[in-house]
């Protein structure tokens, strides 16, 4: 379970305030109007963000206060989930060693991530010159290795078409079955919702709800993501 | 987190105590308390008028040149921007000869002026020392500024042509916000230069009016033996620097002017023919300004250089690895301070970062006596010269790798810092796999930049050295002082040709093959 | 200790020189230490007579080698110092880091000498040097009344400057003040030192430099170019007499005399002239140089005693200051 427990962001007028938890191996879409606090509550539970008070908790070990790299946590950013200067192979090797210093079986596991999602043998390949769905699929291999419990997405494959970006989640969806990982995704679509996320967070007005069923409350939305779905 | 920021703050209390134990060693080395004379106030308003006409005619004059290179596009445009930098990597010497080559009584100029029987022009006084001042530095300005220019993103440009902008409308809506931010910077950084500056001064100066605050050290360490005297003028200068530095801080900061050259935006505002012939023209002035002095020099001398003694050859070896220790040196130090800025709050991150600006302020002269003040008891000096020289180049040329790196790291950790801490990398791993490779190029330009006036500088290695130990400059005054000025001449092609050529291969270096 | 060894083993390879030999260290300018100055020939000589090693250390110019003795104070390694001149030797004795010397040579020298802490080893008279083309003014006066246009030094800054400063002082005294207002635009500009002066002289920029009678003999021998010579002025000409002395903090008081003595043999005095381009203060048993033959004699020589240099100095500087500002 990854628990919120009374937690408090202020970051000057804006506020935050989160009191929920969510199932482990859970799959949840995050919503809500812009400026309302989704990308705030990943970045709480990334470590980007500090909180005003309150803790959040992952399987009752508490994990606010411990730098982002040692959380149990795997993120996908909006964009630049690569770095433009490293190859391919040395993106998603990151996720073993972040000093790059890989033995023989790590290379081997980072081969077959790439395989996995599809990228066999485009290892040696920089940034600039995959399409950007091979770049999406970089950063999924990366996640698969690391093999986090949890999984935060903001936004994610937003730049990508329609296509492009149902292929993505189902991959991602593939990905998290394998890791079991838990799962937190941001998005504006209600579709991504529907599709990928069996469960909503809905944040609206300073305030992040507790998890509910997505296809309900898509059907019958508050006020607050009436305006917002419009 | 703070781990991070200790070396940062190691370097920055070097450079500070650095700086603050010359100025003490000196002043305790006094056997007299100091007082001001009439020359000295002379000498501090002197200093500050040629200062401040400098940085304004360097500055005023970088902005139309600095447009028209942002807004036009023709081949050898970025080879004519590496070669418009020449000037501010030379050896003042060398580029003084080369001026008078075009500016002095048998120059070029004169020449013209004679054939179409017209009073010929001299440029010894105020007028000599403000225009070898904006020789070296309108290079600077004009890359500081372009930086500026290529930092304005393209999509405005193209919604200005959509909405019909002219040029003028451009000017008021894009370039003046830009330059508002940009300038201050700029002018302050070409201040600072020309504040400590003193054979300029003194070999075009024409006579004692232009008695710089540096001349007047010079003196008082020279001929009076006044060290009281000769610390209480640098603290002088300490304080207009930090005076000066302050005004222009409250104003604005310019971005990183190492971050490349960047392609010319299109101009669809800019297509019209008197504009198109306008840049043209003031391109081809600022080339014909810059670099005919250097041509001069190279035509003067370049004949020389096989006829060169061996030990020419020897110093400009010494010079070369002195060149490389200071730049290795300053990249290591200019990248603490700039890791620690990261890390820091907001007031200690400025503080650490000025006092890396602290070495602009102080008056070589001090720092050399002082240094040698401090380390005559431990060692030779002439056994440390080399190894000092290294550490004051490095020092003196860390304000520049500072403006270049501090914001490139900053806009680096804006991208990439999230992934990065996510991915736990830290230390070794976040300096080699995410800041090296994304600084080479402002790494690169910092360490030409470095490397280039290292190995033209004369100022603390000529109180440590002996003929010895002389590097190339030095040399090429051991030459002037035999009456060689024909091998002086080759010497000084020499030492433009390694200036340039470091500078060069550092720049190019952080470029080519750069990813983004 | 370490680091100095490194440094010296990295940086300087100096030759390893017979561990037991006692050393004598000598301050002096950096030119007379060059490859194209007087000292590698001197050392060489000296060395083969004198069972030690001889330590050349370059200092800049004469001013800076006072200053920079002066900051070392006792504890200096230097036991000789090389290349003060006459302007110099009273702050230099004020100090009292110089021992007596204790030698009492034959000179040729144009004045009498009576130094007992300051021996000199050569000398020439200031003088404006002009190629053969100009026909130069013949006085002060007359160069101040003509459009010729000159380079000089700055007295605060270099010992040519000192010199001519002292010069006028010695021809006018208390006309001085008026004859460089006269002069004031004349004056091309005024330079750090020597080497920019006489180097933008040779690039044209002035018609005259500020410079020594024996300057055209450096072009006469060493590129046959007999295109430059020397004004005479009416007035007379200010010697500047460049001397040695011993330190008197030195560990080795017998070799540094021995080397001053060194100093006015035939062996070092017949390189001066064509390595220094000054005249020796002892004239070699050869005679001077050829091309010395035709440099001109000036009728006066003008010289203050150390004192009253030191003396004039001042108060000659604030006129200088207060003519060429206005």
């Amino acid at each position: 379970m990854l628990t919120f427990d009374r937690v408090e962001v202020r970051l000057g007028d804006f506020e935050l305030v989160a009191d929920l938890g969510v199932e482990r191996g859970a799959r949840v879409a995050v919503i809500g109007p812009s400026g309302a606090g989704k990308s705030t509550l990943l970045q709480a539970v990334a470590g980007f963000i500090d909180l005003t008070s309150g803790q959040i908790e992952w399987r009752r070990q508490r994990i606010d206060g411990l730098a982002p790299g040692v959380r149990p946590v795997s993120v996908v950013f909006q964009d630049q989930n690569l770095f433009p200067h490293l190859t391919a192979f040395q993106n998603v090797a990151l996720g073993v060693d972040p000093r790059l210093r890989l033995s023989e079986v790590q290379r081997a596991n980072v081969e077959r991530a790439l395989d996995r999602v599809g990228l066999g043998g485009l290892g040696e390949r920089k940034p600039a010159h995959l399409s950007g769905g091979q770049q999406g699929r970089v950063g999924l291999a990366r996640v698969l290795l690391r093999r986090q419990p949890i999984l935060l997405l903001d936004e994610p494959f937003s730049a990508l078409g329609p296509a492009l970006k149902v292929e993505m989640l189902d991959l991602v969806s593939e990905v998290a079955t394998e890791t079991g990982a838990t799962v937190l995704m941001v998005t504006h679509d209600p579709d991504d919702a529907r599709r990928f996320a069996p469960q909503t967070v809905l944040v609206a007005n300073g305030v992040a709800h507790p998890p509910q069923n997505t296809t309900d409350l898509l059907r019958n939305p508050p006020a607050a993501l009436r305006t917002y779905l419009g | 987190m703070s781990r991070t920021a200790l070396p940062g703050v190691a370097a920055a209390t070097l450079v500070a105590a650095l700086v603050a134990a010359t100025l003490v060693a000196v002043a305790l080395r006094a056997e007299a308390a100091a007082q001001f004379g009439p020359a000295d106030w002379a000498a501090i308003r002197f200093t500050v008028l040629q200062a401040v006409l400098s940085a304004v005619l360097s500055v005023g004059l970088a902005i139309p040149v600095a447009r028209a290179l942002a807004r036009r596009r023709f081949p050898g445009r970025r080879l004519l921007i590496t070669l418009l930098g020449a000037p501010f990597v030379l050896p003042v010497i060398v580029a003084i000869l080369g001026l008078l080559a075009v500016f002095g009584q048998n120059g070029l100029v004169n020449a013209a002026l004679a054939g179409i029987g017209l009073p010929g022009i001299r440029i010894y006084g105020l007028t000599g020392v403000v225009l070898a001042h904006v020789f070296f530095n309108l290079p600077l300005a004009v890359r500081l500024i372009l930086q500026g220019w290529v930092g304005i993103p393209a999509e405005r440009f193209r919604l200005a042509a959509s909405l019909g902008f002219g040029p003028s409308d451009v000017a008021r809506l894009l370039e003046r916000p830009m330059l508002r931010e940009v300038v201050p910077g700029a002018l302050l950084v070409v201040f600072l230069l020309c504040t400590t500056s003193f054979a300029v001064a003194l070999t075009l100066g024409g006579g004692p009016r232009a008695t710089t605050i540096e001349l007047a050290i010079y003196q008082a360490f020279r001929f009076d033996f006044d060290l009281g005297r000769a610390a209480l003028l640098g603290l002088a200068q300490v304080a207009l620097t930090a005076t000066a530095a302050l005004v222009a801080l409250r104003s604005a900061v310019p971005a990183a002017f190492g971050a490349g050259l960047g392609a010319p935006v299109a101009r669809w505002d800019a297509r019209t023919p008197l504009l198109r012939v306008q840049d043209t023209i003031l391109v081809a002035l600022a080339a014909a300004f810059l670099l005919t002095p250097l041509l001069l020099v190279v035509t003067r001398g370049a004949a020389g250089i096989v006829t060169l003694p061996a030990s020419v050859w020897l110093a400009a070896g010494r010079s070369v690895a002195v060149a490389l220790g200071s730049t290795a040196l300053m990249l290591i130090l200019a990248l603490s301070i700039a890791a620690a800025t990261l890390r820091l709050g907001r007031t200690p991150a400025r503080l650490i970062e000025a006092s890396g600006y602290l070495a602009v302020a102080v008056s070589p002269m001090v720092l050399g006596t002082g240094l040698f003040l401090l380390l005559f008891p431990v060692a030779g000096p002439a056994d440390l010269a080399l190894p000092v020289t290294m550490l004051v180049n490095a020092v003196m040329s860390l304000p520049f790798a500072l403006r270049a790196l501090v914001p490139a790291l900053a806009e680096i950790e804006r991208s990439y810092g999230r992934l990065a801490s996510s991915l736990d990398m830290h230390g070794q791993a976040r300096l080699r796999h995410l800041w090296l490779p994304r600084l080479r190029r402002p790494l690169g330009f910092a360490a030409g930049l470095a490397a280039a006036l290292s190995m033209g500088d004369l100022g603390v290695v000529a109180l440590f050295a002996d003929p010895e130990h002389a590097t190339l400059p030095l040399k090429l005054y051991d030459l002037m002082g035999a009456y060689r000025s024909d091998a002086a001449a080759a010497a000084a092609v020499l030492l433009l040709a390694l200036s340039l050529g470091a500078f060069w291969i550092f720049d190019r270096g952080g470029r080519i093959d750069a990813d983004l | 200790m370490k680091f100095q060894l490194l440094a010296a083993g990295l940086f300087a390879a100096t030759g390893a020189s017979a561990q037991d030999a006692p050393v004598v260290t000598v301050y002096t300018y950096d030119s007379f230490v060059t490859e194209w100055g007087p000292g590698p020939a001197i050392e060489a000589a000296f060395e083969a007579e004198c069972a030690c090693e001889l330590r050349f250390v370059g200092a800049g110019d004469g001013a800076a080698l006072l200053a920079r003795l002066r900051l070392e104070g006792e504890r200096t390694e230097a036991d000789v110092v090389l290349g003060l001149d006459t302007n110099l030797t009273a702050a230099a004795a004020d100090t009292g880091l110089f021992a007596p010397h204790g030698l009492d040579p034959e000179l040729d020298l144009p004045v009498e000498w009576e130094d007992d802490i300051f021996l000199p080893f050569d000398w020439s008279y200031f003088a404006f040097v002009h190629r053969n083309e100009l026909n130069p003014p013949e006085s002060f006066r007359e160069l101040a009344e003509s459009d010729v246009s000159v380079l000089i030094q700055d007295p605060r800054s270099s010992t040519p400057g000192l010199g001519l400063l002292l010069w006028v002082e010695a021809a006018y005294g208390d006309e001085a003040g008026a004859f460089w207002s006269a002069l004031a635009d004349n004056i091309v500009t005024v330079t750090a030192g020597w080497s920019e002066a006489y180097n933008l002289f040779l690039e044209g920029e002035a018609d005259m430099v500020l410079s020594y009678t024996t300057s055209p003999a450096y072009h006469a021998i060493a590129e046959e170019d007999d295109g430059f010579a020397a004004a005479a002025f009416e007035e007379g000409h200010y010697l500047q007499i460049e001397v040695g002395g011993i330190v008197a903090s030195t560990d080795q008081p017998e070799l540094a005399r021995d080397f001053l003595a060194f100093m006015l043999s035939d062996a070092a005095q017949s390189v001066i002239p064509t390595t220094n381009w000054m005249y020796p203060a002892v004239v070699p048993q050869d005679g001077l140089p050829e091309g010395f033959g035709d440099l001109i004699q000036p009728d006066r020589a003008l010289l203050y005693p150390p004192d009253e240099a030191a003396a004039a100095r001042e108060a000659a500087l604030d006129e200088w200051l207060l003519a060429l500002s206005r």
